[in-house]
């Protein structure tokens, strides 16, 4: 056998060969998986399914990740505050003739994970998840999660398969700031776990399906589940198929671990295990950026208020003393020392550049001699002390630190002539109590309660508390306010649908509030985490959320 | 011996119904709502009603207890209520990931307690026995969190030999016998058995001390036996009560630390508890008591029968 030499144009195409394979594999080889390794706060990785548990926490880490709603929040600037903009509905419209039903039309060309298609039928599935009870894929373990973040939604409607028809039980502005919460998870998906799930019948198949789902999870967000452990961690990969180009992920991978230690998260961060915690110890503030880590924080829509008794009888009745309480606190002395910096000093439930602050007259700020004049006025001083009693807890949810900043609170009321008991009771209880209202047994002689509440929509930052028909057992006016211009205002709110003009309206009723010294408004949180060097393009805006595809790490 | 054992198991059934009444009544008398966990507190009455329904927590207690009493019996203890997910599952994986730190622990308490013990009781009042017994007393004495962040600030964030937290690499679920995992586990295993190390110290050094001073070790002495002889002797009798003692002590850990498993994030079963009470997760929280209190119970029984069988006098009586 003849072995012929290979001639020059043959080696010429050899090597051609050889290099473009070579340069065909190279970015395989030369770019590493970039992977974001978050330590969360929450002692179990929030539920998956489509409407997470552990709050807002839930929403930010497995809500808006895997799952979009209708509308969602712009998360992108750090000082203007997060508002609501079109997500999976491009634009939508009240009725002009019943202000009960709305029009919203879809977002077309958008797939859920699992490939198929989102449309109306999609919308009214999802709707009918948790307010339609003989729905086979109704699941009342969402439903509290979700129904009352949407509380007028009372069904949905296909009109074709990129228009749904919603309808709220009254004329209810509010409705696409609420759809927020609801989160588009996959019917398809879903009824393919149905088909296969065991059950004696519809009903046990229904939650062995919706068990499923939460393992193979499905949606249409910009991240896609990709391992899950229980208890133990949460991977996402990003979705390179996302609708919204200038949001598919800038890191390959995000891995979720839950650590409710604040100790044990700044342990994992410090030696290297993660890249970024929530919340990390704030006695270990200065050890963290002194090793060159980053610490992000920002006013969140959160108030850490005392909420007033106006039962009859209640000493917060007289505007003065309501009035002396807001100025007799020095919350720049809270924040500088008690908690190094991470607060925001309140003077209402929205601060100024909010688009619902509006121009109150009565300014929250710290002003001794006011206050102590007001309190003289009203018939108090040093020798006679008004006593007042303030329900709280030891620890909890969004409380901060409520008992230290409870007692800073009690020695600079002092000064103004108050005599403040604290009845402290656990977290879970006080929250139970805070819903029975003040004429409730439980509140237990208390003229107030300190529990801290989100502050994003409309209903939940003041419809809730000073409309006077959310008095106990419907919402939480647990101090039973009943100010016929809070009323007044609250319906102009609820029935003006231009955008504009509704905010203009909430405006006006934040202003009527603070003017009113409703609370007494002490601070806002600032969400703080802490962040390896290596992160890059994070914006931490004014909203629990964040948005984590323009989020890179340096491998 | 084997009435003995039947008479044992018997008394176990009524314990075992004691304890679920107990944690069934613990968990339902504290105050608060038990939809806490599901349902945020700006809830409607209305909705808070219709999920009380649902979950059945409208009914009587002695209805409720009756209906988890025979699904229990039937291996349902229900779904959390904050995930969703079967109660026993979660339970089981907790108990499995408890069980894994408490044989570590125990290898290295009981080991290291038992080493402490003989030679503390050996060398009575020597600077032998006051070290060893000074290592005991720390061991009971130091709390166990602190100890816990002592040693994930030296070993962790200073040296960064080993990991601060987690319980293996990947969140695999499943764990492997190999350096990969075991390194999770060194700091946790550390800290969880410094108080079993402290307590089998104590109680062997006592026993040791006791057995030395009785006759028959003098007898054997005379006899001519040779010391290391004498000492197996010591240690045949010390067996049996160091056995319980271990025993219980295993107990305890097979129920899992909150504090050791929160502060290193350990997925066992204090660190499930701790979940359940914060979230109020009523299922999830009387399954796992019911789950502990069990495994403690039976492994009661475990160490009576075997303790019955080492030691002649209760093989007697």
């Amino acid at each position: 056998m003849r072995i012929e030499k290979p001639t020059k144009s043959r080696l010429a195409a050899a090597v051609t060969m050889l290099t473009l394979a070579t340069a065909l594999t190279l970015p395989q080889v030369a770019r590493a998986e970039t992977v974001l390794r978050i330590g969360m706060t929450a002692a179990d990785i929030p539920r998956t399914l489509g409407q997470p548990d552990q709050g807002f926490e839930g929403n930010r880490f497995t809500g808006n990740t895997m799952y979009d709603g209708l509308t969602g929040w712009d998360l992108s600037s750090a000082t203007k505050a997060s508002v609501v903009i079109p997500a999976l509905a491009t634009e939508w419209a009240v009725d002009d003739a019943d202000k009960k039903k709305w029009t919203f039309k879809l977002r077309p060309g958008v797939t859920f994970h699992d490939g198929s298609a989102f449309n109306a039928d999609a919308v009214v599935w999802n709707v009918d998840k948790v307010l339609k009870q003989d729905a086979v894929q109704f699941d009342a373990s969402q439903v509290g999660v979700t129904a009352s973040r949407m509380p007028t939604l009372v069904s949905a409607k296909k009109i074709d398969d990129m228009t749904v028809e919603l309808t709220t039980k009254e004329p209810d502005s509010f409705l696409p700031i609420n759809l927020t919460n609801l989160f588009m998870a996959s019917p398809t998906k879903w009824q393919a776990l149905f088909d296969k799930a065991e059950g004696a019948d519809a009903k046990a198949k229904s939650q062995a399906a919706w068990a499923a789902f939460a393992r193979e999870a499905s949606g249409t967000g910009p991240w896609k589940m990709s391992k899950f452990t229980p208890r133990e961690r949460l991977e996402l990969v990003k979705n390179d198929a996302y609708w919204n180009k200038d949001r598919v992920p800038k890191t390959d991978k995000m891995v979720l671990l839950p650590m409710p230690e604040a100790n044990a998260r700044t342990a994992a961060l410090l030696s290297g295990q993660v890249d970024w915690v929530e919340a990390p110890a704030p006695d270990a503030v200065k050890e963290i950026t002194a090793r060159g880590f980053k610490i992000e924080k920002n006013e969140q829509p959160h108030v850490w208020p005392w909420q007033f008794s106006r039962a009859e009888g209640s000493p917060w009745n007289d505007i003065r003393v309501r009035k002396a309480a807001n100025l007799c606190i020095d919350r720049e002395g809270l924040k500088d020392g008690l908690l190094a910096g991470l607060m925001v000093p309140a003077s209402g439930t929205f601060e100024p550049g909010h688009p619902w602050r509006g121009k109150p007259t009565f300014e929250i700020k710290y002003d001794l001699k006011a206050a102590q004049a007001l309190m003289k006025e009203a018939g108090y001083g040093p020798t006679k002390k008004l006593e007042v009693k303030t329900q709280t807890s030891a620890s909890g949810s969004g409380q901060m630190l409520p008992l230290p900043m409870n007692e800073y609170l009690q020695q600079a009321l002092a000064e103004c002539y108050f005599d403040v008991k604290l009845d402290v009771i656990e977290w879970n209880t006080l929250f139970t109590n805070w819903r029975r209202g003040v004429k409730d047994p439980s509140a237990n002689g208390s003229n107030a309660t300190n529990v801290t509440y989100a502050a994003m929509d409309p209903f939940f930052a003041l419809v809730r508390f000073l409309q006077s028909s959310m008095a106990p057992p419907v919402s939480n006016n647990w101090g039973f306010i009943n100010n016929p211009k809070f009323d007044e205002l609250v319906t102009k709110a609820r029935t003006t649908f231009d955008a504009t003009a509704r905010d203009a309206a909430l405006a006006e009723l934040h202003a009527a509030s603070v003017d009113d010294a409703a609370f007494l408004y002490v601070a806002h949180d600032v969400g703080p985490r802490a962040l390896s060097p290596k992160i890059k393009g994070f914006v931490q805006p004014k909203s629990w959320f964040v948005d984590f595809s323009p989020v890179s790490i340096t491998p | 011996m084997f009435v003995y054992i039947a008479r044992r198991v018997v008394y176990v059934i009524p314990i075992v119904l004691s304890v679920a009444l107990v944690c069934f009544l613990l968990v339902h008398i504290t105050p608060g709502d038990p939809l806490v966990a599901i349902l945020p507190a700006d809830a409607s009455q209305e909705l808070a009603q219709q999920l009380r329904v649902a979950y059945g927590f409208d009914r009587p207690l002695p209805v409720q207890f009756g209906l988890w009493l025979w699904r229990a019996l039937h291996g349902d203890l229900g779904s959390s209520i904050a995930t969703g997910r079967p109660v026993l599952a979660e339970v089981l994986k907790a108990v499995g990931n408890t069980v894994t730190l408490a044989i570590a622990a125990a290898a290295i308490g009981f080991t290291l307690g038992l080493f402490f013990g003989l030679i503390a009781g050996y060398f009575r009042d020597t600077w032998v026995d006051k070290v060893a017994t000074s290592i005991a007393i720390a061991g009971v004495s130091v709390p166990h969190y602190w100890l816990g962040m002592v040693l994930v600030i030296i070993f962790s964030v200073q040296l960064n030999w080993l990991p601060a937290v987690g319980a293996g690499p990947g969140g695999s679920g499943s764990w492997a016998w190999d350096w990969e995992h075991i390194k999770y586990l060194v700091l946790p295993a550390i800290t969880t058995s410094v108080i079993p190390m402290g307590i089998v110290t104590r109680t062997v050094r006592a026993l040791t001390g006791d057995i030395l001073s009785q006759d028959f070790v003098e007898a054997l002495r005379a006899k001519g036996l040779q010391e290391t002889k004498v000492f197996r002797h010591v240690i045949k009798n010390a067996a049996p009560t160091a056995l319980a003692v271990m025993g219980l002590q295993l107990g305890y850990m097979l129920g899992g630390s909150i504090l050791i498993e929160t502060v290193f994030s350990w997925p066992g079963s204090g660190l499930l508890l701790n979940s359940a009470i914060f979230q109020r997760d009523l299922p999830l929280l009387q399954g796992t008591i019911l789950v502990l209190a069990l495994f403690f119970v039976f492994l009661n029984l475990l160490v009576d029968i075997a303790q019955a069988s080492i030691d002649p006098r209760i093989k007697r009586s």
